[in-house]
């Protein structure tokens, strides 16, 4: 697995708290057994009721760094938002804050979510939405992330920034490489033997 | 001194894995058709095996019809994710309950199952890939909502990487008027700490009003830890939840039996147990409680006006104004149903509303049991000759209207009376389509007087 230490790239603003993953994927597109095409259903419903909204904005084509404000991917567990959001082309998100669940989807996939004070989120924000050809930097190490003349200090939960930087954000080898120790802890368990 | 959680995560932590999160057992693993075939295909492409098979069970609800559930499904894609679902059971020896298939009378929505077969159980690690698998905390469980590609993970190796969470207990002292339910004491907490509150924290639910609560209403209550951010959450286990579990399909019986209760007993948190934090909620406080807004910590009692600081984008949205009551909101469809509400209990409290009374005619309402075996429960009551006479839609077991990734779903800006968990824009299957989460007495109260109305001008009788 490849180590992940920074991402650069043009950034995308989607303002606004509490957008849970009904909105960022629409449950009529998780009927399929496959995650494939669902870049392309991303907002859909919010792009539909807002032409201005940063989905509708060519400007933005092409971002590969999405901002964002509190308790962003909240609600339903379904992976198929940040897999929309991988597959749109989106390598790291910074907001105030995120869900659990959608944190650690998202760093299964590879894709860090950076949290700064909303200050500096807005900040961020309002710079991008005035010149959209910004190139954002976001250092997974020390958290900083620039964007022109803009620093910002953000943070990454310290388990998830150091399976980024060593190349072990997807858990599954490391899951599997000790399993004697998985059958003994099933084994000390007395539900796990009927009582 | 240490709580349920401590205990649970200790005893179920395998290692800290080079990347500092924990390596965590889990115990017991429920599976539907939406958010696993993908992790199935994962587990396929690497030449995987499914480490635990007999730790996995299988059901469908996101998807499955509940007009008619005779195989195969009159829908085309609910029929291809239900049969991709048998295949993978098949192919890696999972138990599986669907429609049409030996065991299908189990069938019903994942958390409702889960329960009533009695696989869940104090002290078990819980995982699925679906957020409000917290429900099972009220059997004194640690329950986690996870993604797909965790699902992966633990198909293939029955663990989880995790981060511990601080625990925060929140008492609830008092009695609930009548009219009240767990629901809104969910929602008043909801609303007091916020929609991302929780994020962090596991939430231990205790005081006297949840002593006294049964199995379902403490389910409803953990149902929603997440609409609070809590990923977890979850009641210790008591003599009611050792009562509830006796006898059940997957409990042990005779002296194993008392030794589990022996072991249930101690998970539960200590006495001078630590928390990270602590609330008090005062239950004679808590009202018949309807949200307002877009996310479901916007609400208000019955009778309570919609705040002068409320958000912009919610009220426009939802077509309310500042400083009024929801009282009074015209309502086109009713849904009583889904893991938060669609138990046997809840569908009983509804129907004594319903019961002699008659749904508001320009008002489409519906009945869906959580489970089959709540539907037969029910049967066995009478309760769908209540609702069906009283012009009510009596369904089959599954999801349907809490999510509409099925045919029930609302149309235009239509306004639904729901006993579901999420108000969020479009939840309900129209982008414009309004939701008001209330307790499934509520709703049916809402149905029969075709507008949202106080549940507690309906608790008589009405004389046959």
């Amino acid at each position: 697995m490849p180590t992940i230490t920074s991402i650069s790239g043009r950034a995308l603003p989607v303002r606004g708290d509490d957008l849970d993953t009904d909105r960022i994927m629409p449950a009529r597109f998780l009927r399929a057994v496959t995650f494939e095409g669902l870049e392309k259903h991303l907002f859909e419903d919010d792009r539909a009721a807002d032409p201005g909204h940063a989905y509708n904005n060519p400007a933005y084509r092409g971002a590969t760094v999405l901002v964002v404000n509190k308790n962003f991917g909240c609600g339903s567990s379904r992976e198929h938002a940040p897999q929309g959001l991988a597959r749109q082309g989106i390598k790291a998100i910074v907001g105030e804050s995120f869900s659990e669940i959608f944190l650690g989807n998202s760093a299964m996939l590879g894709m860090p979510c950076f949290s700064a004070d909303r200050a500096s989120v807005d900040a961020l924000q309002s710079l991008v939405e005035g010149a959209p050809e910004t190139v954002v930097d976001t250092r997974v190490d020390t958290g900083l992330v620039t964007a022109g003349n803009l620093r910002i200090q953000a943070t990454l939960p310290p388990a998830l920034r150091d399976g980024f930087l060593s190349g072990q954000w997807n858990p599954t080898a490391m899951l599997l490489s000790q399993f004697d120790a998985v059958r003994a802890v099933a084994s000390r368990l007395p539900y796990v033997s009927g009582f | 001194m240490p709580t349920l959680f401590e205990k649970v995560w200790n005893a179920h932590a395998v290692r800290v894995l080079p990347s500092g999160q924990t390596q965590l057992f889990v115990g017991l693993h429920l599976v539907h058709e939406v958010t696993s075939p993908q992790a199935f295909d994962m587990i396929r492409q690497h030449g995987w095996k499914v480490a635990f098979p007999e730790r996995t069970f299988a059901t469908v609800d996101h998807i499955v019809p509940t007009s008619v559930q005779t195989r195969p499904f009159i829908d085309l894609t609910a029929e291809e994710m239900t049969t991709a679902l048998e295949r993978s059971c098949r192919e890696f020896g999972i138990s599986l309950w669907v429609p049409g298939q030996p065991g299908g009378e189990h069938q019903g929505i994942v958390h409702v199952v889960g329960p009533e077969l009695g696989l869940t159980q104090p002290g078990m690690t819980i995982a699925c890939g679906d957020s409000h698998t917290s429900t099972h905390g009220a059997l004194g469980a640690i329950a986690f909502g996870i993604g797909t590609s965790q699902v992966r993970d633990v198909l293939a190796s029955q663990c989880l990487a995790l981060d511990p969470v601080k625990v925060r207990r929140i008492d609830v002292n008092g009695r609930l008027a009548p009219g009240v339910f767990a629901k809104d004491v969910i929602l008043t907490i909801i609303r007091r700490l916020g929609v991302n509150g929780g994020v962090g924290y596991a939430y231990e639910y205790g005081g006297s009003t949840i002593d006294g609560m049964s199995i379902e209403e403490r389910m409803t209550i953990c149902n929603m830890s997440i609409e609070g951010g809590a990923r977890v959450g979850y009641v210790n286990p008591d003599e009611t939840t050792f009562a509830f579990l006796k006898g059940r399909r997957f409990v042990p019986s005779g002296a194993a039996f008392d030794r589990a209760v022996a072991w249930w007993r101690a998970v539960a948190s200590d006495p001078d147990a630590r928390y990270d934090d602590r609330v008090v909620i005062d239950a004679s406080s808590v009202e018949p409680t309807v949200t307002w807004g877009i996310n479901p910590g916007q609400s208000v009692g019955i009778h309570e006006l919609i705040a002068a600081d409320a958000d912009d984008e919610a009220l426009t949205f939802m077509g309310f104004e500042r400083g009024r009551r929801v009282e009074g909101t015209r309502i086109d469809v009713a849904f009583i149903g889904s893991c938060t509400n669609g138990r046997i209990s809840d569908l009983e409290e509804a129907a004594k509303i319903v019961k002699g009374r008659h749904v508001a005619p320009h008002v489409k309402a519906l009945v869906v049991p959580g489970s089959q075996a709540v539907s037969r429960a029910a049967e066995a009551k009478g309760l769908p000759e209540i609702f069906t006479s009283a012009g009510f839609e009596w369904r089959g077991a599954g999801c349907s209207m809490c999510l509409a990734m099925n045919p029930d779903k609302l149309e235009g800006r239509q306004v639904c009376a729901s006993s579901s968990n999420r108000n969020f824009k479009g939840r309900q299957g129209s982008p414009t389509g309004r939701t008001l989460l209330m307790s499934p007495a509520m709703v049916a109260a809402a149905a029969v007087a075709g507008e949202v109305v106080d549940v507690r001008t309906m608790l008589e009788a009405v004389p046959a």
